[in-house]
């Protein structure tokens, strides 16, 4: 499934500062029932958003007004927990584009870079920088620039790199995605498939 | 230099590496489930391919079923229509597909290794993070996402960066009561959930070489909870009697050649990890969760720390007190629970269901306990009939239900009520992993038998002679 490029995102950011934030939360396992990837952003942190009467619970963050943007920044440890990349799709279907923690689990992490979703990991300190920001001025800016690697709080001579791996960052800057990679090597794999041990 | 085990496979199974990003990993057995993968075959569908190797792909039903009276149409609309979808694209693809009903059915973790789909030095993947249970075998195995099942069903690949290595050593003898999931709590609430995230480890030592396959498969599941990629022991006796003569076990000739590159499958001892750290197995103690995440355990006679003590974010961990509704400083023994679930990939086996049944044996279940006991798959229900465990647990006023994920994440009706205490043997406590507004308290079996017959958290060492 084909995704936005990103090159440069600018946006205000909703912030989360909750440690070890799991993909229950972010996608509880009754909402995994479809066949299709539609949908998902609806139940984004579903329990945590809404009452078991599905009226909205007012303190948290997605229900205050003063909060949107494609950036969500998240505490340490963020994504931990079942591989399902219905987490991403969700974070992805409601308009997020980049997911900033100073910590993040693996295959979540590994998730939202094949879906096109920017996992930007900061230092603590940043991070808790950002939040403080924010909270004093929710509509500060983060500015990501992907071919730099870096983000910048606007306005504030804030500024810090992020890590990510060539052939990642290439995909994301272009859209591509590693099925066209791996089909391309095809026949190599298939050579290679004759001469594994088992 | 030498190499460890996980370097051994892992280089072995590279059929490309890219400059500055990952490796191109060749998947052995691939394992599907109907909740995980329907997007993936979309995608083939949109791309116009077919399953590259449909012969090393295996599919079955688990996360959705209904563990009562399976023989009957799927009531829910949605799992229906996942289930229909996952045979239906197995059937497209010439994919073997255990469906509900089905003999081999059972939960997926629990029926690759029944079967020999499991196997030493073999790369394994699935669509859900558990797929770590496999690294008992000595496999690499590891949980994807589902972009990664479509990868891996059209090119059998994936491609990710080699991880880190952690070495985990545990010596000494375990005590009374002490079972490998215990020893698995145990090690989380060392580590934290995230203390092993980036790594992939190599659990070493007395405890882990004594332990039974089942054991090591308790322990190798839980690797995720401490953020590490997949955990694996490596191969041994044990292991090869395990697999010998299974349906997908390698016969004759190729046995002997399996045997040949097995038998070299140990980390060398002039190896280096990345990290090594070592515990003691005399001081585990049986262990259960207090809180919201795997890593807040601690032994059950122990207390729930102050948040001054808790290492991470105090505002997290308070939150996650208040969710239980238990205060710090205080004991969970002696508390009430309602549920009691024994089941799921990280204990729903025979050996479990022995050890669960021995605690209850010429008892009666608490009445006020719903017990669910939900057997990884048919064989595992089938073993518990003929072993006379049933007649045993009937006994002691517990049903047996039929195999699935079940209770572990909810997605059927077994869902624990909003506020409801669980001692499950399950994986995750998560806020609402059992049901909306569920409390669960993770545990081992012996300790889950010991309080569905008390009604409250018990020291399963009062019980037990
Ligand atoms: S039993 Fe639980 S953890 Fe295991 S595969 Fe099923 S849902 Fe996943």
């Amino acid at each position: 499934m084909g995704y936005e490029k990103f090159k440069i995102l600018k946006s205000s950011v909703v912030p989360l500062p909750i440690e070890n934030v799991d993909t229950d939360q972010i996608i509880p396992a009754r909402f995994l029932k479809a066949t299709e990837r539609v949908g998902f952003g609806d139940n984004l942190f579903r329990d945590w958003r809404y009452h078991a009467d599905n009226t909205k619970k007012k303190d948290f963050v997605l229900n205050n007004n003063n909060y949107s943007g494609k950036i969500l920044v998240g505490g340490k440890n963020f994504g931990s927990g079942s591989s399902r990349e219905h987490a991403a799709w969700a974070i992805y279907d409601y308009g997020f584009r980049c997911v900033i923690s100073s910590f993040f689990a693996d295959i979540f992490k590994n998730n939202c870079l094949n879906i096109g979703v920017l996992p930007v990991q900061v230092s603590p300190n940043f991070l808790d920088k950002i939040f403080e920001i924010v909270f004093k001025n929710p509509q500060t800016n983060l500015v990501i620039d992907l071919k730099k690697q870096t983000v910048e709080i606007e306005g504030t001579s804030q500024i810090e790199n992020f890590d990510i791996n060539g052939y990642k960052k290439n995909n994301l800057l272009n859209g591509y995605d590693d099925i066209d990679y791996l089909l391309n090597i095809k026949d190599s794999i298939q050579t290679f498939s004759t001469k594994t041990p088992l | 230099m030498g190499k460890t085990l996980f370097d051994k496979v892992w280089d072995s199974h590279v059929v490309k590496k890219i400059d500055d990003g990952p490796d191109v990993l060749f998947i052995d057995r691939h394992m599907v489930h109907e909740v995980t993968s329907p997007v993936a075959f979309l995608g083939l569908k949109n791309r116009n391919i077919k399953v590259l190797f449909p012969e090393k792909t295996f599919a079955t039903a688990d996360h959705n079923t209904p563990t009562r009276n399976q023989h009957l149409p799927v009531k829910d609309i949605l799992s229906s229509k996942q289930l229909k979808a996952l045979e239906i694209n197995a059937k497209y693809h010439g994919i073997s597909y255990w469906g509900l009903g089905h003999e081999k059915n059972g939960i997926v973790h629990v029926i690759g290794p029944e079967h020999g789909i499991t196997l030493p030095g073999a790369t394994i993947v699935c669509g859900d993070s558990h797929t770590s249970t496999h690294g008992a075998f000595g496999a690499i195995a590891f949980g994807i996402g589902t972009s990664e099942v479509e990868m891996v069903l059209s090119t059998q690949c994936i491609m990710q960066p080699k991880p880190k290595k952690m070495r985990i050593t545990i010596n000494g003898k375990l005590n009374k009561a002490v079972t490998p999931k215990d020893v698995a709590l145990f090690i989380i609430s060392q580590l934290s959930t995230s203390g092993a995230t980036g790594y992939f480890v190599e659990y070493a030592g007395e405890v882990f070489s004594e332990m039974t396959m089942e054991g090591r498969m308790t322990v190798c599941n839980l690797s995720i909870e401490m953020g590490a990629r997949g955990g694996m022991i490596a191969p041994d006796k044990k292991t090869f009697n395990y697999i010998k003569g299974r349906e997908f076990t390698p016969k004759n000739n190729d046995w002997n050649n399996a045997m040949k590159y097995w038998s070299n499958l140990k980390t060398d001892d002039e190896a280096i990890f990345d990290k090594e750290i070592s515990f003691d197995g005399s001081k585990i103690e049986p262990m259960i969760t207090y809180g919201t995440n795997p890593g807040m355990g601690m032994s059950i006679g122990g207390g729930i720390p102050n948040s001054d003590q808790h290492k991470g974010n105090k505002k997290t961990f308070l939150k996650s007190l208040e969710y239980m509704d238990y205060t710090e400083g205080e004991k969970v023994l002696g508390k009430n629970i309602d549920f009691v679930f024994l089941g799921s990939c990280t204990n729903g086996r025979i050996e479990d269901f022995r050890a669960f049944t021995e605690v209850v044996k010429g008892k009666k279940k608490s009445p006020n306990v719903t017990a669910w006991l939900v057997p990884g798959s048919h064989k595992v229900e089938k073993a518990i009939k003929d072993e006379g465990l049933l007649s045993i647990l009937n006994e002691s006023g517990f049903e047996l239900r039929e195999p699935g994920c079940s209770a572990c994440l909810a997605m059927n009706d077994d869902k624990i009520p909003s506020g409801k205490y669980a001692v499950s043997t399950s994986n995750r406590n998560f806020e609402g992993r059992q049901g909306p507004g569920s409390r669960t308290l993770l545990a081992s079996p012996i300790v889950a038998a010991a309080a569905a017959i008390t009604g409250k958290i018990t020291d399963p060492r009062e019980l037990i002679t």
